[in-house]
């Protein structure tokens, strides 16, 4: 979904950041990005380049931490792992599932200069 | 409110938007103007700031949440919200679903009794805020120009402008997208999924995240059912799929078949409101 925005929103944290913390280039950028975040991994890459473009972080390198996603299920009362919102519990095949993780789209370090 | 306004990148146009906050700092604002037409416009781009340099390299731990900056501008409007009494809610569907209709529909049906107004999301034009306005009561437009989304920030700019009344009840007509919007907290109460019965029954699976975040679904249009083959039952089986605890009420903007039970959820999740 609107990848451009979540990577302008990106900009505004490592501007933030480089004022904050005293750093003038990003080199790397290490995002969690969770399987149920509604996060195209392709499509973040893509926005990526182009936003931070004649930037602090221009030319910098993203990596991206998938996490999957987690839910719990009430039927069974433990957590199991799911790929997407609508998808049913893997073992009892129940849909009365509560999300849990992996809707997390974070910025977890970064390499400054 | 905005007391974390980064405004200096605005690609958005606010109708009539009065720029009163001071910031105490030096702000250069890129919202066009348009005083007495009541409508914000984000559609200028944006300029970034340029700090190249040389210095070590090092590593920095920042656990900082991408949509944080947002959901802090979410957060005050919740608050302010609060504060007066307001119960806002955050219609949000596919172009084309009626939302427009539903929403004149309803005004007009509760306008005696309500005190209501109401800020239009779209990426162009102001006409969906003329045709609210016509109702007779107030309407803002924003303009989200390349956005697909409205999100907190323009919300709170948005209510400096509109300037809602204590005890009223604010729709926020979002950009018609079934993605984007999900994701960006306003500060609403609830967010409400209108899905009409000309689209598919499994848009609540095409599209989980919106139907997850909805506490509300109107299957809209059930005045064109004997015309079309949509599984009513099973479109509401989708959406309770995704999102166990949704309600869903069946309504007909046109029919006025329906309509009842949506002013009875208004009303009812307004007492909270009314009482916090």
């Amino acid at each position: 979904m609107h990848e451009m925005s979540l990577c302008e929103s990106v900009l505004q944290v490592l501007e933030d950041n480089a004022r904050s913390r005293g750093f003038e280039r990003v080199k790397t950028v290490w995002l969690e990005v969770g399987g149920l975040s509604g996060v195209e991994p392709e499509a973040l890459r893509f926005c990526f380049d182009v936003v931070m473009r004649d930037t602090l972080a221009d030319h910098a390198r993203l990596e991206l931490i998938e996490l999957p996603g987690q839910a719990w299920c009430m039927q069974c009362e433990k957590a199991v792992q799911v790929g997407q919102r609508f998808d049913p519990c893997p073992d009892c095949a129940s849909y009365q599932l509560q999300v849990t993780g992996g809707t997390e789209m974070r910025i977890k370090e970064l390499e400054v200069e | 409110m905005c007391t974390v306004c980064g405004c200096g990148e605005g690609e958005t146009r606010i109708e009539d938007h009065e720029h009163a906050h001071d910031h105490g700092h030096h702000h250069h604002h890129a919202h066009d103007h348009q005083h007495g037409k009541l409508s914000h416009d984000y559609g200028q781009g944006s300029a970034h700031a340029h700090a190249p340099g040389l210095s070590q390299t090092r590593m920095l731990q920042i656990e900082e949440d991408i949509l944080g900056k947002n959901n802090e501008y979410a957060a005050a409007n919740r608050r302010w919200f609060a504060e007066h009494g307001i119960l806002a809610l955050n219609l949000v569907s596919s172009p084309g679903s009626g939302k427009t209709t539903l929403l004149t529909r309803s005004i007009d049906d509760l306008k005696e009794e309500l005190k209501l107004s109401v800020i239009e999301g779209d990426q162009q034009t102001a006409n969906d805020a003329e045709r609210i306005r016509e109702t007779g009561i107030k309407a803002l437009q924003i303009n989200t120009g390349k956005g697909c989304h409205l999100d907190g920030h323009m919300i709170g700019h948005a209510l400096e402008t509109l300037k809602p009344e204590d005890g009223s009840v604010l729709f926020i007509e979002n950009v018609g997208n079934l993605v984007c919007p999900a994701a960006f907290d306003l500060g609403e109460a609830h967010k409400v999924a209108i899905l009409s019965v000309t689209e598919g029954e499994d848009k609540p699976i095409k599209y989980p995240d919106m139907f997850h975040a909805a506490d509300l679904m109107l299957l809209n249009k059930i005045d064109l059912l004997p015309y079309l083959q949509f599984d009513v039952d099973r479109c509401i089986e989708y959406a309770q799929r995704v999102n166990p605890g949704i309600r869903v009420l069946q309504v007909s903007a046109t029919s006025g078949e329906g309509m009842d039970s949506w002013y009875q959820w208004i009303r009812a999740t307004q007492q909270p409101a009314l009482t916090a």
